[in-house]
């Protein structure tokens, strides 16, 4: 029977994820993914062999409690917090996996069969340890709060936590029988990762925050792979390596949109260090709403460039309003979206759909990126690196490289900027030296309100 | 741990290398729209690494007080995890669905 159920849910895993590719049926998609859980969960709960009658009862309350904590936080977060929430669940997979192991050993008392086995263990809680702890970390840095900025050490402390991770090991792997302090051995393997972790998660940026997380992601897939096969569960084993392998195709996706390899993500590092930042004060020309609502409502074909600073100021709502006014007169509005912008993959599009704004409006860079000369004006809210030309045409920016929206090439650009700060990057935006650009300061949410109240005048 | 079958570490390499070609297959190019919820609902799949809790809980002698407390405390930590991520990967998508139906898109 479990086999049967087992492999109902593979299925299910497998196709569920597959309609989670396709905007018609991911939602289709979730359900039947967690219906496959679910099929497998409850053979596996009939056929397991119970202690007695009171784990039993104990594993349902213990279930109902973790399903409801995860219904009230998932439904009581706000969508501008979704990756937050993201993270906390992802970390808390992580220590489930972490818990499994050093109970396995400590509690159970299980003693291990053999090298293979003992080896699965360990990297069951090393990659647990390690999503642990690094996602509450990301969590932190999401969420706002202030955290250490890494000193130089950090980087010493993080290598001399991997390799003491790598003699362990090779000592276990080396040693000629089974040693007996096993239980020390896994105990020190996942202080070393908890602490890895910290150490893995602090430096990298917030603008690579996607990348983080998607890798974070990867890792707690891994560790489920390993507790599958600690507990020779196919199910496990399987939905794993799915998550794994998405973990890890989104990861390669967002460095190959930023042009940045992983190991420069994960060091919080640009390529070209900062030698083009001597440059002095830029002088911005700025712009009123009001001007702006008129320069809107004279051109034909309008595009709004968000970025995470749409985000912070929650202006997707007003983005909406705004689409839907010039709509009725006349003037078509596109969003275009860079593929990292925001602080998670697809951040931007959760937001944008969030705000009622339909699929077809929203395009993404590679769409319109050879047209963009098309656009009258652009609008860009809370972005700043993402559209920075000196990407295609300074070598010495540290951004160098990175593929942009080219919204320099619209007949005007106006940038919504709460200060003259620079992007995340540092790089100094050449935008703002262009003919076509003007910037309008203060908070995005008001400003387009301003922006929208005068085009109801108009 | 008395399954009705088990599997060998062979039969798990082979599990492990067919799942890998299918997950990348299933998963590549799936469009930017979709990256969150997916990642969301991938999260939320991970949290399967519950059924080692639960096997843990039901098989372990109810008198292992701390056992028994550990294996509590990875199957709330995993349920969380598993049913958090589907219920939020839900809400994500709904919104995504409800504003297909006006219609009102400039495609439609």
């Amino acid at each position: 029977m479990l086999v049967l159920a087992y492999l109902v849910a593979t299925v299910g895993l497998v196709q569920g994820l597959k309609y989670m590719g396709d905007p018609a049926k991911a939602k289709m998609g979730n359900l039947v993914a967690a219906a496959a859980v679910l099929v497998a969960l409850v053979a596996l709960v009939a056929v397991t062999e119970k202690a007695s009658t009171a784990n039993l009862l104990l594993l349902l309350v213990m279930m109902g409690i973790g399903t409801l904590i995860g219904n009230i936080w998932s439904n009581r977060v706000a969508m501008t917090a979704m990756p937050q929430l993201v993270s906390i669940f992802n970390g808390l997979g992580g220590a489930c996996a972490l818990v499994l192991g050093l109970n396995q050993v400590y509690g159970q008392g299980t003693l291990v069969e053999d090298k293979l086995g003992g080896s699965v263990l360990l990297l069951t809680n090393l990659f647990g340890a390690v999503a642990f702890t690094g996602s509450m970390i990301a969590y932190w840095k999401l969420d706002g709060r202030k955290l250490p900025r890494p000193a130089r050490t950090q980087k010493l402390i993080a290598q001399a936590l991997l390799g003491l991770v790598v003699i362990a090991f090779g000592y276990y792997l080396l040693s000629p029988a089974e040693p007996a302090h096993f239980p020390v051995l896994l105990l020190a393997v996942s202080l070393a990762a908890l602490l890895y972790g910290v150490y893995f998660a602090l430096p990298v940026g917030g603008a690579d925050m996607p990348v983080m997380i998607s890798l974070l992601n990867a890792l707690s897939g891994v560790a489920t792979l390993m507790a599958g096969l600690v507990f020779h569960d196919p199910v496990m084993i399987i939905g794993g390596i799915l998550v794994g392998a998405t973990g890890i195709i989104l990861t390669l996706q967002m460095c190959v949109a930023m042009n940045r390899s992983l190991t420069g993500v994960l060091a919080g590092k640009f390529s070209g260090s900062g030698a083009a930042q001597a440059v002095g004060e830029q002088e911005l020309t700025s712009i009123t709403a009001v001007e702006t609502a008129s320069l809107l409502a004279f051109s034909k074909q309008v595009a709004v460039v968000p970025g995470y600073g749409m985000a912070v100021a929650q202006a997707q709502r007003e983005c909406f309003a705004l689409q839907e006014l010039l709509r009725q007169q006349g003037v078509d509005l596109h969003f275009i979206i860079h593929p990292v912008a925001g602080r998670m993959p697809g951040h931007m599009n959760v937001l944008l759909a969030e705000a009622n704004i339909p699929y077809s409006s929203v395009k993404e860079m590679s769409e319109v990126n050879s047209t963009m000369e098309h656009y009258d004006t652009v609008l860009v809210i809370g972005a700043n690196d993402v559209v920075n030309p000196a990407a295609e045409n300074d070598p010495g920016s540290p951004i160098y490289g990175m593929p942009i929206i080219r919204a320099y090439k619209a007949k005007q650009v106006i940038v919504m900027k709460r200060s003259t700060a620079k992007g995340y990057s540092g790089a100094v935006n050449t935008l703002f030296d262009r003919q076509n650009c003007k910037v309008l300061f203060g908070d995005a949410k008001a400003s387009l309100e301003e922006i929208i109240n005068e085009l109801k005048r108009i | 741990m008395d399954f009705s079958y088990t599997i060998t570490p062979i039969d798990g390499l082979f599990v492990l290398a067919l799942s890998l070609l299918v997950g990348f297959e299933v998963i590549k190019n799936i469009p930017a729209v979709l990256h969150t919820p997916l990642m969301s609902g991938s999260n939320a799949i991970s949290g399967i690494i519950l059924f080692g809790g639960i096997t843990q809980l039901l098989t372990t002698p109810i008198e292992n007080v701390w056992t028994i407390a550990a294996a509590c405390l990875a199957v709330l930590l995993g349920t969380i995890n598993l049913a958090g991520g589907f219920f939020v990967t839900h809400r994500m998508l709904s919104m995504f669905v409800v504003k297909r139906k006006p219609g009102k898109g400039p495609k439609a």
